[in-house]
């Protein structure tokens, strides 16, 4: 069952990644309308040293791990 | 030795968690020197983490990290079943960045060393920005290897081989939202235990009702985490974030985890707050108290393994300075993080209070967590 999820969810990630090579698809948000998205306060890991070591303090006392990691931003504004 | 398993999972996560901002887009250069220190339950852990990153021509970008854990421990179960201990472990980490196009490919190579435990991690992914940009794609593969010794018996040698497989999607949805999913399966194979733990159980001949034998796990496990969280700008500068995570594994272990944070900055400060909520099930073969020798196939009395609700209050101040620059340095930030853990356990019991046997408080942790860093950008 939960197989199945994660293989659906791939195959939809795939499938949009394959739509891309068919033409372009316009962005809604178009890179003049980024600039809040590019203010620092908006970072999703702005302080990646610390994000690591707290990682490590909650994966050293709670039985779970991954599903964290960062897969970076998206802005597209630097 | 206790920290082991977090060490593997959180230093394969280091560099990927420093990598490329945007897949298009090499990171920026920076140094970040970290003084970290834990402080609870009887145990005291601190060191530095140093991290240097920096480009070398258009298309690559090399980053390392040094880090420490100096440990001094008379935690409950040392107290309760050993003897406190000092314990050094010391991590290094290299990783290199190649920018292709909207491609960003990264390889990095971990080490970890304790006196009776060594880890060696590999990490590859790839990065690839998608539909204009609003999309970055992350597939990432790590291994790690383990070798697992006891300090009181040169002949113990066992060892541990583990993978990671995720997914990760970042995702612009408005011009003030954007959200993270991240999918992330680990498998382990070979001695996943400690060596030194051990599991308490009801002795009738032992004066004290019980008796201690080492503990034994499954030599396979494997793990399937699902994260998603969103970040939103609010209209008056500032911004807020909720995260929640979902965890479940072949030992019975399910987890929820669920967080928010609001950011705030004035001036050159930026003031953040958190609160972190983590609530899970026990593994199968846990118990607190079996009723008899080898009673069970596996057994453990880990508590990290037992029934739980952990909550985590952060309050985080960040002052900018050098904002025009100095020399080769264009900026630099100090920070300084505190955080409150405390952790309720349903059936992890208390020992040390004295009272009849299976019928002990469950065990409270209250620990102090701080950090002050210095970052720069050049």
């Amino acid at each position: 069952m939960k197989t199945t999820l994660i293989f659906r969810l791939l195959l939809t990630i795939l499938l949009l990644a394959g739509l891309s090579a068919c033409g372009p698809i316009e962005p809604w948000v178009k890179p003049y309308e980024r600039d809040h998205l590019a203010d620092p306060i908006m970072s999703l890991d702005p302080d990646p040293v610390s994000t690591a070591y707290m990682l490590h303090v909650f994966e050293a006392r709670e039985g779970s791990r991954g599903g964290e990691g960062s897969a970076g931003g998206g802005c597209g504004c630097n | 030795m206790k920290y082991r398993r977090a060490s593997i999972v959180a230093s394969i996560l280091l560099l990927a968690t420093a990598g490329p901002a945007i897949a298009g887009v090499l990171p920026d250069d920076r140094a970040d020197i970290l003084y970290h220190l834990y402080d609870g339950g009887g145990v005291t852990i601190d060191g530095p983490s140093i991290l240097v990153r920096k480009k070398v021509g258009k298309s690559v970008s090399f980053v390392a990290n040094y880090y420490v854990d100096m440990v001094s421990s008379a935690s409950i179960d040392v107290v309760t079943t050993a003897s406190p201990y000092t314990e050094k472990r010391e991590q290094k980490s290299i990783g290199m960045d190649y920018l292709r196009g909207n491609t960003t490919m990264s390889i990095s190579v971990t080490n970890s060393e304790e006196s009776d435990f060594t880890a060696d991690s590999y990490r590859f992914s790839v990065s690839q920005d998608l539909f204009g940009d609003l999309t970055t794609l992350t597939l990432a593969y790590s291994l790690g290897n383990d070798e697992v010794r006891r300090s009181d018996d040169d002949t113990f040698v066992r060892e541990a081989e583990r993978q990671f497989y995720s997914v990760g999607l970042t995702q612009i949805m408005t011009r003030n939202l954007i959200m993270g999913l991240n999918v992330e399966t680990i498998t382990d194979e070979g001695f996943l235990n400690n060596p030194y733990r051990t599991v308490r159980y009801v002795d009738s001949s032992n004066p004290i009702g019980y008796s201690y034998e080492a503990e034994l796990y499954p030599n396979t496990r494997t793990s399937t985490a699902v994260g998603i969280r969103a970040r939103y700008y609010l209209p008056y500068r500032a911004a807020i974030q909720g995260e929640y995570r979902f965890f479940t594994d072949t030992w019975g272990i399910l987890s929820h985890t669920g967080a928010i944070s609001y950011t705030h900055p004035w001036r050159a400060w930026t003031f953040t707050g958190k609160y972190r909520y983590y609530t899970q099930e026990q593994a199968d073969f846990y118990s607190d108290l079996f009723p008899g020798s080898e009673a069970t196939n596996f057994r453990a009395r880990d508590k990290e393994l037992s029934k739980f609700v952990s909550q985590n209050f952060r309050l985080q101040a960040s002052y900018a300075f050098l904002q025009d620059g100095w020399g080769f340095i264009d900026k630099g930030t100090v920070n300084l993080i505190y955080d409150q853990l405390l952790i309720d356990y349903d059936n992890f019991r208390d020992l040390t209070t004295g009272a009849l046997v299976g019928e002990e408080p469950g065990y409270k942790l209250d620990a102090g967590v701080y950090q002050l860093f210095f970052s720069f950008w050049f």
